[in-house]
């Protein structure tokens, strides 16, 4: 869906973007009506679609056995040319007799033909309003462009598809493009703005077999990906931005030296100019770029700003302009063929050891730290063994690292021997060199955990690693939750709480005790008689009543009881003894203190 | 240790030579954490309890109630080799029932406390091996329900090398039999169990009172004392003398009621 929305915002893969708005036409934001007509848009397009449903409904019809066709009233004053506007539009129940036109029904699947039809625009939130950041060609025809309110489109046509605009997943599309473009067709690319990309083909388009043949090369593997564009390919990058952007053409080349006349005929806009410049020059009646060439360029920096002289240098090339390059992460990677296959764990070990020594290299040269890395290992019938590690801190360390990997060694089946070695990191995280403390490391402090946590990850799972920590809740049970182990929890509140807790309260028989806060007297528990010698409490604990509704009144009561072994217990009474709805006055067990 | 007084077959320079030899020894130890209770610390041959041992604690009996305590002596000796900030001790266990709120009591914080929870006594006791040989956590503790000669002796062999003290819990596997009678190669074991405390003058529940029964040690003679249980920063107190006299009679009235 997504991919196919991407066309209706038409970003131009080589420089630059493009609004959809057409700029040329000065007059397309006065008036939001297409020329040459007197229908309102929405109610023309209307029409038009009900003249088509018309059509197709007709063969539909005639199949039909005559008892089920529709009546002459159902149908309308068929032979008429302008239907009803609002006639084409699908009934709210859904229930017309005949079969609802193909262009309302849904189709199994959208295509981008299907879309073609409907005028679609992406919309985005500005302050309080939805304001159209993309227009699709059908409803730019239609007199809708960027910047207008979504309401102010809606009214003018009827049944408008409306999207939301995804600018973090356009932006992704457009890095993943230039770094496609770095891998396979120059190594300089950068994305540019929000809808274009700089690619500088210098020394490198004879290996397409020139500039022509590269750009239309390029256009066939956009369209294929579902992407409409506008190539430019100049000698500066400003002239190639304003012709991608403001040309006509899917693809411009500029002759060098010819910026300055190629660009000439583009409005002022296309110099990526501030709006309040835009707005300054339009006062004095500026318009188009070549206005500006024959100003003098102290009064023109004077009045439009330094700025503005700087762009138009650099759109016709005067003016150096360097494009950033995106550079593609690589992957740390350590391989080893080895010239005869091995099968056993000590040459194995030996292969792991001399891995993790590149590979530590590498890290420690990048300073870049390893969450996780994947040993790879080709068995000489082609099948591979693979065995991952994962560090709870980003480490770099070779002896921890070849202490985990050979951990795991036995996970490894070298089958008829490995050929191949391949070690490579799958995530890292930045590592930087940490500042010495100022007793420069002889004071007592305690000693880094993560790697001790990585080693016990491997011998137990890594759910089975945890510390404690508070969980805002006053019901024992609810108080705590496992947290990772290199996290450094708070505590609790000071309420005497047992060392050990039942998994599950245990009822207690033949209680005797004085209601209504009173710690019992006697009690048996797993069929044992407790004389009660002491006690303290009630601790009282509501129930949630925003998890449940049967503890909206729930009570417990808990007391800490010493029984005539010493033992003390840690018991609690549901109901608060007054109220009958806060619990049955059941004695329960829930823990044992030391 | 009292000298006695006629030592005429051993000559002083023999001894001289014995003890420097000793303190050869004790400085491969670990260092000696004292309980500060002189009455215990005293009848200790370490003086104390040695910081890169293995030290086996169970409960006096199967009831839970022994069990709570024996697990609270274990964290407050753990707590108290922990008691600098940024240390960790490594709680490993099959079945996981401790309630980290009332850990935090005998000063165990949660920050300090690292659970590691396994299928079986053989995980556990692997991570704990592995957790003493690494040296950077302050103590380990281990619940299992069995361990044999071979595995406290790799434990012990372990908690030497990583210099970490390590406490083996043992779980009660049946009801009758105590699991400190199988043979073990531990510093000290201790059985620890729940003793009536003495009566408050007023209602409520005062300072839990503990028998704590040393039944093994390296190099000195079992005992057994009654001692009030831990408090928040995990530091065991003798009952004073007249304390000792008033519980007596406590008891005896309590029990005549």
């Amino acid at each position: 869906m997504r991919r196919l929305e991407r066309p209706a915002r038409r970003p131009e893969p080589l420089q630059p973007p493009s609004h959809a708005l057409d700029p040329i036409d000065d007059n397309s934001g006065a008036c939001s009506v297409p020329r040459g007509g007197g229908w309102r848009p929405g109610a023309r397009w209307a029409r038009d679609g009900a003249l088509r449903d018309d059509k197709v409904s007709q063969a539909q019809i005639d199949a039909l056995p005559a008892h089920q066709r529709p009546t002459m009233r159902e149908m309308g004053r068929r032979s008429e040319h302008a239907d009803h506007p609002f006639r084409s539009m699908p009934a709210d129940d859904g229930s017309r007799s005949p079969p609802p036109p193909p262009a309302t029904s849904v189709p199994p699947r959208l295509t981008w033909a299907d879309l073609c039809g409907t005028p679609t625009v992406l919309v985005m939130r500005t302050g309080q309003r939805d304001v159209i950041t993309a227009a699709c060609p059908v409803a730019i025809s239609l007199g809708l462009h960027p910047g207008m309110a979504a309401a102010h489109a809606r009214a003018l046509v009827a049944d408008l598809e409306v999207r939301d605009a995804d600018p973090d997943g356009d932006k992704a599309w457009l890095d993943r493009l230039a770094l496609h473009a770095v891998g396979h067709w120059t190594p300089t690319a950068a994305s540019s703005g929000q809808d274009g990309l700089w690619l500088d083909l210098s020394g490198s388009s004879h290996l397409f077999g020139g500039e022509e043949r590269f750009c239309r090369r390029l256009l066939r593997f956009l369209a294929r990906l579902g992407f409409s564009a506008r190539i430019a390919v100049a000698g500066a990058p400003g002239a190639a931005h304003a012709l991608a952007r403001y040309g006509r053409e899917a693809i411009t080349l500029v002759k060098p030296g010819q910026e300055a006349e190629a660009i000439a005929s583009l409005p002022l806009a296309a110099l990526r100019l501030q709006p309040h410049t835009l707005e300054a020059a339009s006062r004095f009646g500026l318009e188009r770029i070549s206005d500006l060439y024959s100003m003098p360029r102290g009064p023109l920096a004077r009045r439009l700003g330094l700025n503005t002289v700087t762009r138009l240098d650099q759109a016709r090339g005067i003016v150096a302009e360097p494009v950033v390059p995106v550079i593609p992460f690589e992957r740390p990677i350590a391989q080893r063929r080895l010239l005869e296959p091995i099968g056993t764990a000590d040459a194995i070990i030996l292969v792991i050891g001399d891995l993790v020594d590149d590979l530590v290299a590498e890290l420690q040269e990048r300073m870049l730290g390893l969450r996780a890395a994947l040993l790879t290992c080709l068995v000489v019938d082609g099948s591979e063994q693979r065995i991952g590690i994962g560090t709870a801190r980003a480490s770099r360390d070779a002896k921890h690292l070849k202490r985990m990997l050979t951990m795991r060694v036995d996970r490894i089946d070298p089958g008829l021997g490995i050929e191949v070695m391949t070690l490579s990191a799958q995530r890292v995280e930045d590592l930087q060199p940490e500042a010495m403390r100022a007793d420069l490391g002889t004071g007592d402090r305690a000693a880094d955990l993560a790697p001790l946590i990585d080693q016990l990850t491997g011998r137990i799972d890594s759910q089975g690693l945890f510390r404690m920590g508070l969980k805002e809740s006053d019901v024992p049970e609810r108080a705590t939750r496992r947290l990772e182990p290199l996290a450094s929890p708070t505590g609790w509140p000071g309420w005497k709480r047992p060392a050990r807790l039942l998994a599950k309260p245990e009822l207690l028989d033949r209680v005797v005790a004085l209601l209504p806060d009173h710690p019992p007297r006697r009690f048996v528990w797993r069929n044992t008689a407790y004389r009660v010698i002491s006690g303290e409490g009630p601790e009282r604990i509501h129930g949630e009543w925003w998890r449940s509704a049967r503890e909206m009144w729930a009570v417990r009561d808990y007391f800490m009881v010493e029984a005539h072994t010493g033992e003390r217990f840690w018991l609690f009474r549901r109901g608060d003894g007054v109220q009958t709805d806060t619990g049955d006055l059941s004695w329960y067990l829930h823990g044992l203190f030391g | 240790m009292p000298q006695p007084a006629a030592l005429p077959a051993v000559s002083r320079k023999k001894l001289a030579t014995l003890r420097a030899e000793l303190a050869g020894v004790r400085s491969l130890r670990g260092p000696v954490l004292p309980f500060d209770v002189p009455m215990l610390d005293n009848r200790m041959a370490a003086g104390g309890i040695d910081g890169a041992g293995l030290h086996e604690i169970a409960a006096a009996s199967s009831r839970l109630g022994d069990d709570a305590a024996a697990s609270l002596f274990a964290a407050g000796i753990a707590a108290r080799f922990a008691r600098k900030p940024g240390f960790t001790v490594l709680w490993a266990l099959s079945r996981f029932d401790l309630y980290a709120p009332g850990l935090e009591q005998v000063g165990l914080g949660p920050s300090q406390l690292l659970y590691a929870q396994g299928k079986n006594d053989q995980e556990v006791l692997a991570v704990t091996e592995d957790a003493l040989r690494d040296g950077s956590l302050a103590c380990v503790i281990a619940e299992v329900k069995a361990a044999d000669m071979t595995a406290t002796r790799r434990l012990q062999l372990a908690a030497s090398d990583g210099k970490t003290p390590m406490l083996l819990y043992r779980r009660h596997r049946s009801r009758d039999q105590c699991p400190l009678t199988t043979n073990s190669s531990a510093m000290t074991r201790w059985r620890i169990g729940c003793v009536p405390s003495l009566p408050l003058p007023h209602p409520g529940v005062g300072r839990p009172r503990w028998s704590v029964e040393l039944v093994r040690q390296r190099g000195g003679n079992p005992f057994s004392l009654d001692l009030d249980s831990c408090d928040d920063k995990g530091c065991l107190a003798h009952p004073s003398l007249s304390v000792d006299r008033a519980i007596a009679s406590a008891g005896k009235t309590s029990q005549a009621a």
